[in-house]
């Protein structure tokens, strides 16, 4: 429960408002291992704490990175840490992308925005493993060209033709050659058997409404498909109740569910 | 090998459930295309007397900004039907469309199906039915962009 110091080894900018921090531990209280799709407190001293996904290869551990976008008081200071600096970190919590299980199966992963960075420590695991998948897709979308995410990394996965990657934007912008339209609609053409695929998605619930529409329609089942949900944690051990979703706390039965779990009270309004 | 127009039609989603007299007439009104790249399909404001059926390639929909150059909206692919202003009066595409890469596409006379559809109501009816399932499709995916998900809403 105490926060671990971890010292910013790097902090990378991404787009105009989302970073990634570089961290290694201080000491021997630190994260030994995590698994795809997990989160860690990270605590800004003097200013206060926030959950945010483990953006990084486990296979590296113990040094992580976290992928943040600027959106209230505590990542506005994280924002302005500097090399050297100092943050706390607890963790890591939640369930985990089903990376492990699922040997001889394709995987398609659909992410939306800065969906991709809890996305990405799974994309390393399959990558890592890959002989044991058939296909691999990943499906990108950003709002604009300016802000896709790892772009080198990105690139560098297409180039080893055994990853189908596939980027779209919400806006074209002039100059643009690449897919406009969401990330949705890239999934009626996506290609995978979807009698023996396993559905990776993370983004804003909308986006996973509709993304959850489209795969169901090419066929995939409610317990193949697997999402990241979001809502404000505070303790990340189910004491709080915070973040509670329905019979489960985010923090300690998720992020990461399997959607027949949570089918009956998804896109309710008032959970 | 080499596919009849009937055939390919036949095999499309849009064309299912559709009777075969009806095939026959709609491969009479259709051909083949082939755009290079870059090269622009239809052009805002010019009649819209054909529409699309992509069978392979990449279409990107834009509209010219001054200023600014062609600005995509969205991008259609194999398999995506391009083109329903020839549907609705003035008759007047609203929008450019150009081949990002080499595409191959089959090419309906809108013209001549739709005064088959004021004379058959019933085939009328079977092309607004599919068309009117794509351009919903295109409204959810719109809205979807214009929701600007991606966005800090705080």
């Amino acid at each position: 429960m105490v926060p671990a110091p971890y010292r910013i080894e790097r902090v990378k900018r991404e787009t105009h408002d989302t970073f990634t921090l570089d961290l290694l531990p201080m000491d021997s209280t630190s994260v030994s291992s995590f698994g795809p799709g997990q989160f860690n407190m990270l605590y800004v001293f003097g200013v206060g704490e926030v959950p945010i996904s483990i953006s990084s290869d486990p296979a590296n551990c113990p040094a992580l990175e976290h992928t943040t976008r600027v959106v209230g008081a505590v990542t506005k200071a994280m924002g302005r840490l500097k090399r050297g600096d100092v943050v706390g970190v607890r963790g890591p919590f939640g369930s985990h992308w089903p990376v492990t299980e699922e040997g001889g199966r394709d995987f398609i992963i659909v992410a939306g925005g800065i969906g991709l960075a809890p996305l990405r420590p799974a994309l390393y695991a399959l990558m890592r493993q890959r002989e044991k998948f058939r296909k691999i897709v990943l499906l990108y979308g950003a709002r604009a060209p300016e802000d896709i995410l790892y772009r080198k990394e990105l690139e560098h996965w297409r180039g080893k033709f055994d990853l189908e990657i596939q980027v779209t934007v919400d806006r074209g912008a002039a100059g643009w050659r690449g897919n406009v339209g969401v990330v949705t609609t890239l999934v009626g053409r996506a290609p995978f058997d979807p009698t023996n695929t396993v559905a990776l998605v993370c983004g804003p619930e909308v986006m996973m409404r509709f993304a959850v529409m489209e795969l169901q329609k090419r066929g995939i089942g409610a317990d193949r498909i697997f999402l990241s949900m979001e809502r404000n944690m505070k303790c990340a051990t189910g004491f709080c109740g915070h973040c509670q979703y329905g019979p489960s706390f985010i923090c300690k039965d998720g992020p990461v569910f399997q959607f027949d779990r949570i089918e009956p009270i998804f896109g309710k309004a008032e959970i | 090998m080499i596919h009849s127009l009937e055939s390919v039609i036949r095999a499309h989603t849009f064309f299912h459930g559709l009777e075969e007299r009806y095939i026959a007439f709609i491969a009479g009104c259709a051909k083949n295309a082939v755009f290079g790249v870059s090269q622009y399909i239809l052009r805002e404001g010019d009649p819209a007397d054909q529409f699309y059926f992509i069978r392979q390639g990449l279409v990107s929909v834009e509209i010219m900004i001054p200023q600014q150059g062609p600005v995509t909206v969205q991008t259609l692919a194999e398999g995506d039907m391009l083109g329903w202003s020839w549907l609705a009066p003035p008759y007047r595409w609203h929008f450019d469309a150009r081949a990002v890469e080499e595409t191959r596409a089959l090419a309906f006379d809108g013209k001549c199906l739709r005064n088959k559809c004021d004379e058959d109501h019933d085939l009328g009816y079977e092309i607004m039915k599919r068309f009117t399932h794509v351009v919903s499709q295109r409204l959810d995916a719109t809205r979807l962009q214009l929701l600007d998900l991606y966005g800090v809403h705080i």
